[in-house]
């Protein structure tokens, strides 16, 4: 008896991979997801979930801004656990040459309808008591939120399961073609498009993908309900996340729903091994208690750390991966995974449906960072 | 013999000798329990050297604090769950 031939393989069953099986899935297509470890055991489980608009560049912002709302209308369905919660950012500006940023950045979104107030040093202080006085004020972008990303992961897989996908962990991928994917065994998963969905690790399936491993620290605290009650992020944010050489840390702070806080943010090159570096978790703190003061003297209840998925232009990879005719990569979205893995499904199931998509696919093409071959 | 020392727990006076740890004085006094678990049971000191983290109770308002570890201290005010 033949093994079946699916319209579409994806491997990796992060975020990403799952809300890839769930568009194609909703669209009447025969799908199979392979995963090594188990569903969101990458990034997906060590991330934060913060659902964010982001402005570094028009392509980021209109991808993230697409992606938000996708993730508004999908809320209602999801289950409680997912604890998705519109939280809000507060982006918050220490100084006077941080509030001019607010200010641009409070243009930028008006410009482009993406709701935002400027708070003033008075008016933080009221928001959020515990963060210190005489912070210079804060932008507060009120349609981003919070979701807990593995249970998102599972809930898109559940239901691409109800529409006959079939999902199979344990299975590691050792090579994806034209063909299909080929397991260790010397078994093959045959189907008529090829997804490569796995995050940090898509470029060991596709050694042409310009993706490289950049590692984060996270801390969860015990429950301290209503300590904080938006997604804090420093304004100084933008100038340290984003520069591909040095190590940087950043004041990051989530309240969960469970009451808990999950406190980030850090990234450093060139690691790929899981280990705590004590080092710079304690500048993260240090970091983070410099806003918040009474931070020390909350009880944290583990550390862990992720590899983000990082591209030299911090733009993920989505499109067909350059040399083949069936394979696709949705990789490569550094730490914004969680955000923009639903538009990401969107542009990818546009493209395989030759439909025209909602937002311009050609800033994400995976031909753009890759040279040509001469 | 020392001065007693006088700590409230969940607002009624309670003391008890120096050197008394806050878990003890909660023993001492007619308080219900120590905390409730997330799913509502009642919780309470198992090991009694800050590995279990089941005494937790809020000391000063500052909450999950361990009161195996945290002496009295006069004027101290401590919280149940
Ligand atoms: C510390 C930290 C904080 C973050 N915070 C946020 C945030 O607040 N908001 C946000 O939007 N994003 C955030 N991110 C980014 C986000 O977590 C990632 O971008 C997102 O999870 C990527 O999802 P993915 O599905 O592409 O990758 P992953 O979740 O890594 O999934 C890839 C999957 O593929 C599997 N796989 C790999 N190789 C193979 C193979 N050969 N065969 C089969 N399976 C394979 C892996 O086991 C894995 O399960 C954060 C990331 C980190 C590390
Ligand atoms: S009794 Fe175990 S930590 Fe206090």
């Amino acid at each position: 008896m033949s093994e079946p031939v699916y319209d579409v393989v994806i491997a990796g069953a992060g975020i990403v991979g799952a809300a890839c099986a769930y568009a194609c899935s909703r669209e009447g297509l025969k799908v199979a997801v392979l995963e090594r470890d188990f569903i969101g055991g990458g990034a997906t489980a060590a991330g934060m979930g913060h659902v964010v608009v982001m402005d570094d560049s028009e392509a980021q912002f209109a991808l993230t801004r697409y992606s938000q709302q996708l993730w508004q209308e999908l809320a209602s369905e999801l289950p409680a656990d997912c604890e998705y919660v519109r939280t809000g950012t507060l982006w918050v500006a220490a100084d006077e040459e941080e509030l001019i940023e607010v200010r641009r950045k409070h243009q930028f979104y008006s410009q482009r309808k993406v709701p935002s107030e400027i708070l003033d040093s008075r008016s933080l202080d009221a928001a959020e008591p515990q963060l210190r006085t005489g912070l210079a004020g804060a932008l507060f972008v009120k349609e981003d939120a919070v979701v807990y990303p593995p249970c998102v992961a599972r809930y898109l897989l559940e239901r691409s399961r109800d529409l006959g996908a079939r999902v199979l962990l344990g299975k590691e991928v050792i090579r994806l073609d034209d063909e299909g994917a080929a397991f260790e065994d010397g078994t093959m998963m045959k189907g008529a498009v090829m997804v490569n969905a796995a995050g940090a690790r898509a470029a060991s399936l596709h050694p042409d993908l310009p993706i490289v491993p950049r590692k984060g620290h996270l801390l969860i605290t015990e429950r301290y309900p209503a300590f904080v009650h938006h997604q804090l992020i420093e304004l100084g944010y933008l100038k340290s996340a984003h520069k591909s050489t040095a190590d940087s840390v950043a004041f990051n702070v989530q309240p969960r729903k469970t009451g808990q806080l999950l406190i980030g943010s850090s990234r450093q090159y060139g690691m790929d091994s899981p280990e705590v570096d004590r080092s710079i978790l304690s500048r993260m703190l240090a970091r983070a208690g410099q806003y918040i003061p009474s931070l020390p003297g909350l009880s944290a209840l583990r550390v862990w750390t992720g590899l983000r998925a990082a591209t030299p232009d911090n733009l993920p990879l989505i499109g067909r991966c350059p040399g083949y005719r069936h394979v696709f990569a949705a990789a490569g979205h550094e730490g914004l995974g969680i955000t923009t893995s639903l538009a990401t499904a969107r542009l990818l199931i546009d493209q395989l449906m030759s439909r025209a998509p909602a937002i311009s696919s050609e800033p994400y093409s995976v031909q753009r960072n890759i040279a040509v071959h001469g | 013999m020392a001065e007693l020392v006088w700590i409230s727990i969940d607002e009624s006076p309670v003391e008890v000798e120096p050197g008394t740890t806050v878990a003890a004085a909660i023993l001492q006094s007619d308080t219900a329990g120590f905390r409730r678990s997330v799913t509502g049971e009642w919780r309470g000191p198992v090991c009694g050297m800050g590995i279990c983290f089941e005494c937790r109770v809020a000391i000063n308002g500052q909450p999950h604090r361990r009161s195996c570890q945290a002496y009295c201290e006069s004027g101290m005010v401590v919280r149940t769950k």
